[in-house]
């Protein structure tokens, strides 16, 4: 069994209340760092940890929010972004449903070391009565004296609250959320400003996923090298996942990082191999926005090494023959899976989620989705295949915000490896199945023959 | 509906948007502007009609205007008329490979209503939305509030007759507990 860190509890029934959280440890985090710790003391834990943002970009926590700016006689904030809405990631709502206690105790635990006395959870709209759960555990919190004034007596304050959303992707990217926050539409904003200098109403703050914050309670309790101790390289710790698609046993895996991708497919502690004694034909490790990989690339990397659940393994290649970690929203397709109707699937979920502020983005996303669907109903040309390509490298590093990219990556990846895919299924009309996958390790970058 | 209709919220919804504003600091109450909407839209038939928008601006102290440019970029704001229902059917990768597409047919059938339809009695509003976080649960649809996973053409029935009896979707304002264990 590997280790759990954040779900070690979660099967305890009546876990997502206060009582049943403290009796299995709860809020010792807290006590201890209130009683024993400074502020600047947990920035150090976090630091040594090696914590990452499990939002998708995974950036370091630690010198994140040592970026903060901290003028006098402004108020900061830390805002959690449960946003969660990549397309293959439901790892934050689970977290949140079960146990509730460990993201406010992390919510808690991040602004008292970042001096935040007002923090706000954003919370995807469509996750209502996950809102509702979240609501109830913080009424509860401060029933407990664990939110409010003077929490446990140390003279510290917060007041926590959760803000919904109403359906809109694009608010996942912090800046969006932001505004969305302040209530107005969910238009990215241009950076620099970082947020840590100028983020809601206009003041120093720091926005992290749902994960990242709740790993900050063990941090604290066991200490940032005990948290180092876990996972492989620069990739500290354990990670959720969430896995999906044409496997045995789908669900929210917590895993140590650096576990084999095999191991996590096939194994019945996690996946528990492919539905139907199906043969695996590729998948998507980190949520819609990352490069697809066919099996052979998605199991080893091109050098032949067995590929890891970590940021670097993932990423070993680059975009020609790897992929990334992103959210952990790991989604697996058997061998009778169409790349094409599910590229589709993918554009059309870019386009109705461009905010529309760019041209290539609003542009691109709409022209690619009217491409495939084309394809998809029998009427692609082999013409259209280099179009996508052409149309998806045009929209990379000319956005405002990664949106763009995210809708780029799939296109550009499905084609480079299942390019031969696309043209079969142009010249038939209709999807054919050929076991045999479309990776050719000689002409990766150069898609068009 | 004209123009000129006047809507105010309920004394129990004005209390709820009452403390909805107070989470914010003194002069940012717009910040409370979606969580209104959805109050609003709660109340008024499962839509934000012109008047239901203006009785939030008008309970915020903005313009109009900025209640409708947010409730028009927001996908959960029904700017039209909805069912008592609304079957929102996840159409995005995992669920798409998993049996939505037959999920949505199949109601279009039953319901003798296309995508994006209310069926004539006013009992659903048939949509397909992007991924709603349930990918591990595939194919699902939500309803109101609730979510039903794991579904099947059978399953999908049962849930059509259930909500059909029930005459109207489950809601979660804001005062109302959740229970799920
Ligand atoms: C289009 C887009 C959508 C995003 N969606 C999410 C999301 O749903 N949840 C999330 O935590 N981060 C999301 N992010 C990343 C955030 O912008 C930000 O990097 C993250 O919340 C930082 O937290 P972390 O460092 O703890 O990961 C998204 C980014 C982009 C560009
Ligand atoms: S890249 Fe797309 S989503 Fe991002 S700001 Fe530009 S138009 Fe909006
Ligand atoms: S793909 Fe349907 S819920 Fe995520």
């Amino acid at each position: 069994m590997g280790k759990k860190i954040l779900l070690a509890n979660d099967h305890i029934e009546g876990i997502r209340f206060l009582d049943t959280y403290r009796k299995n440890g709860g809020y010792t985090a807290l006590e201890k760092a209130l009683k024993s710790m400074t502020p600047e003391q947990i920035v150090e834990e976090v630091k040594t940890s090696g914590l990452r943002g499990r939002g998708g970009a995974g950036f370091p926590t630690g010198m994140k929010w040592s970026f903060l700016a901290k003028p006098e006689g402004v108020p900061r904030y830390v805002v959690c972004n449960a946003d969660e809405s990549e397309p293959g990631t439901f790892k934050d709502r689970y977290l949140m449903e079960r146990i509730p206690h460990l993201l406010i105790e992390g919510m808690i635990l991040s602004s008292f070391a970042l001096g935040a006395k007002t923090s706000y959870i954003y919370i995807r709209g469509e996750y209502f009565y996950v809102a509702r759960i979240v609501e109830q555990a913080i009424e509860e919190a401060y029933a407990a004296g664990l939110l409010g004034k003077n929490i446990l007596n140390s003279g510290f304050d917060l007041d926590l609250y959760v803000q919904i959303g109403a359906g809109a992707y694009i608010c996942g990217e912090e800046t969006a959320l932001l505004e969305s926050l302040e209530g107005k539409r969910g238009n990215p904003r241009i950076k620099p400003p970082f947020p840590a200098i100028a983020g809601l109403y206009g003041c120093p703050t720091v926005v992290n996923n749902v994960e990242t914050i709740a790993a900050v309670v063990p941090i604290v309790n066991e200490g940032g090298a005990a948290y180092a101790a876990v996972g492989i390289g620069n990739s500290k710790g354990t990670k959720l996942i969430s896995a999906s698609g044409h496997i045995n046993k789908p669900g929210v895996y917590e895993i140590e990082l650096g576990v084999p991708v095999e191991e996590f497919i096939y194994s019945d502690e996690y996946c528990g191999g492919i539905r139907n004694g199906k043969k695996l034909k590729a998948v998507v490790a980190g949520g819609s926005s990352v490069p697809i990989l066919p099996t052979e690339l998605i199991l080893n990397t091109a050098a032949g090494e067995p590929r890891l659940m970590s940021y670097e393994s993932l990423a070993d290649g680059g975009f020609a023959t790897g992929t990334m970690l992103g959210s952990g929203g790991f989604i697996v397709m058997d061998e009778d899976t169409s790349i094409v109707k599910n590229l589709y699937t993918f554009a059309r979920f870019y386009h109705h989620e461009s905010c529309g502020q760019c041209s290539p983005c609003r542009e691109g996303t709409g022209w690619m989705e009217k491409i495939l669907h084309k394809i998809l109903h029998g009427h692609g040309t082999l013409a259209d295949v280099d179009l996508l390509w052409d149309i998806q490298s045009k929209i990379e590093g000319k956005t405002i915000c990664p949106l763009g990219e995210a809708a780029a990556w799939p296109v550009a990846a499905a084609i480079r490896h299942f390019r031969k895919e696309f043209e079969d299924f142009i010249r038939n009309g209709e999807h054919v199945n050929d076991v045999k996958h479309y990776y050719r390790l000689n002409n990766l970058t150069a898609p068009i023959n | 509906m004209s123009e000129k209709t006047i809507l105010k919220f309920s004394d129990e919804t004005a209390a709820i948007a009452k403390k909805i504003v107070a989470r914010y600091p003194e002069g940012r109450h717009k910040s409370a502007l979606i969580p209104l909407l959805h109050l609003a839209q709660a109340e008024f038939d499962g839509w934000l009609s012109v008047p239901a928008m203006d009785c939030v601006a008008e309970f915020l102290s903005i313009q109009p205007i900025e209640a409708y440019e947010v409730a028009s970029f927001y996908s959960m704001f029904n700017l039209k008329p909805v069912g008592k229902c609304t079957l929102e059917v996840c159409r995005t990768s995992s669920c798409w490979l998993s049996g939505a597409e037959d999920v949505v047919r199949h109601i279009e059938k039953k319901l003798g209503i296309k995508e994006g339809q209310t069926t004539a009695d006013g009992m659903f509003t048939l949509k397909t939305v992007e991924c709603l976080g349930s990918c591990g649960t595939a194919p699902m649809l939500q309803c109101g509030g609730d979510y039903y996973e794991n579904l099947t053409l059978e399953k999908t029935d049962n849930l059509l007759e259930a909500l059909r009896a029930e005459g109207k979707a489950r809601v979660y304002t804001n005062d109302n507990p959740v229970n799920i264990d």
